[in-house]
């Protein structure tokens, strides 16, 4: 299509309801019944799937997570190409403004039960860029955080040892990151809209 | 190399020039007449490659300074173009004609210092900083420090450790006790007299 067609069709034929819902997200209550809840824990720590997304140079470590020298598809982990089918945000290292409005639009787009695994010093306390004018300093005023692993940069073994963690935490049905935003969905907000200058996204899309 | 700069300089008048190795040098143009020269340079003298644009904020003397690299493939050769440009207002032509690669940097440049190319396509829009509203965050007098303690909330406890200290302790431990003694009594009596003052 040409510039002009598609200009056309974003001014009159795009409707932004047809493409996502921005109805404001709901708690997920935990199943009441103790064992089955305990299944469906077990079976959802056994079964992470990393959204394939790299905003920092803690994506680096990604790569050889997934091959064959630490493979960690053993584990149940896997790479997933889009936010539908993942459940686990790597947040690997540093966050510029621009990559976190990004951020949050996959976030927001992976189903429950979805968790966030921050990765290195800088979504800890901004690591080494802690006085950049474009990277932000914490991750959980903006994002729920599951886990952290610190380290500049956390190898491989750092980053299998804190699965291991988000484990544990699932299995204890401790992991409520994604019902914590819910609840806190206005605070998130505000401190996404007050770094994130041009927001033109939807409050919440799914 | 000092064959083309002497006849840069009869030419276009080099205000400075400095050979830095034999196949990398500087010269330092005006400029009205630097697009002109870079022009030359490239048809002429065979420097055909852009290695970058690049700006530096000179805010002591009050300026920009713009700097194109180019290279030569046959000499295995560079040569690097420096224009100074006053920083009350800083515009500058534009090179997207001869190396379509320009135009990205001077995308760059115009967000991080300010420093306008009227006519570069797209020159205005945000490259990196979306919907920044503050100065360009390259120049001197932005204090990044400072805007970012207001802007990313940062985390308490942050604690620096400077290795020199810490040698020294480990090595010269009676001499570094002494040594940073003389700079806390030094340090308090200047605070004071500067309270007094």
């Amino acid at each position: 299509m040409e510039d002009k067609e598609i200009k056309n069709v974003m001014d009159e034929g795009f409707k932004p309801e047809d493409y996502f819902c921005d109805a404001r997200p709901k708690v997920v209550t935990p199943v009441a019944n103790k064992f089955v809840r305990k299944f469906y824990n077990w079976a959802q720590a056994n079964s992470l799937w990393i959204l394939a997304f790299g905003t920092g140079c803690g994506s680096i470590e990604l790569p050889p997570l997934y091959t064959a020298r630490y493979d960690v598809s053993r584990f149940g982990i896997f790479p997933r190409p889009t936010p539908r089918q993942a459940g686990v945000f790597i947040i690997s290292g540093y966050l510029s403004v621009k990559t976190l409005k990004r951020v949050i639009r996959s976030y927001e787009q992976m189903q429950n039960p979805k968790f966030v695994l921050g990765l290195g010093s800088c979504t800890v306390n901004g690591g080494m860029y802690f006085d950049s004018y474009n990277t932000i300093n914490r991750l959980d005023y903006y994002l729920p955080v599951d886990v952290y692993i610190a380290g500049c940069m956390p190898r491989p073994e750092a980053l299998i040892a804190g699965f291991n963690e988000l484990k544990k935490l699932i299995k204890e049905g401790r992991a409520e990151g994604a019902n914590k935003y819910v609840e806190n969905l206005d605070w998130y907000k505000a401190n996404q809209k007050k770094i994130i200058k041009d927001w033109d996204l939807p409050e919440y899309n799914w | 190399m000092e064959g083309i700069l002497n006849r840069l300089d009869q030419k276009f008048y080099v205000q400075a020039r400095y050979v830095q190795r034999p196949n990398l040098a500087f010269v330092t143009l005006k400029k009205n007449v630097a697009v002109q020269a870079i022009t030359y340079l490239r048809d002429v003298e065979g420097f055909r490659h852009l290695v970058m644009i690049s700006a530096v904020d000179y805010i002591e003397q009050n300026m920009f300074q713009l700097t194109y690299i180019l290279h030569n493939y046959q000499l295995h050769s560079d040569i690097a173009v420096r224009v100074e440009l006053d920083r009350e207002n800083p515009v500058m032509d534009s090179l997207h004609h001869l190396w379509a690669a320009a135009q990205v940097y001077q995308r760059e440049i115009k967000e991080m210092f300010g420093i306008d190319f009227p006519g570069s396509p797209r020159v205005d829009e945000p490259m990196i900083l979306e919907g920044w509203d503050n100065i360009p965050p390259m120049r001197k007098e932005f204090d990044t420090k400072k805007y970012s303690e207001e802007t990313y909330f940062p985390r308490e406890g942050r604690a620096s450790c400077d290795p020199v200290k810490i040698m020294e302790k480990k090595l010269y431990r009676v001499e570094a006790e002494v040594k940073y003694e003389i700079k806390r009594v030094v340090r308090d009596n200047r605070n004071k007299s500067a309270d007094a003052n």
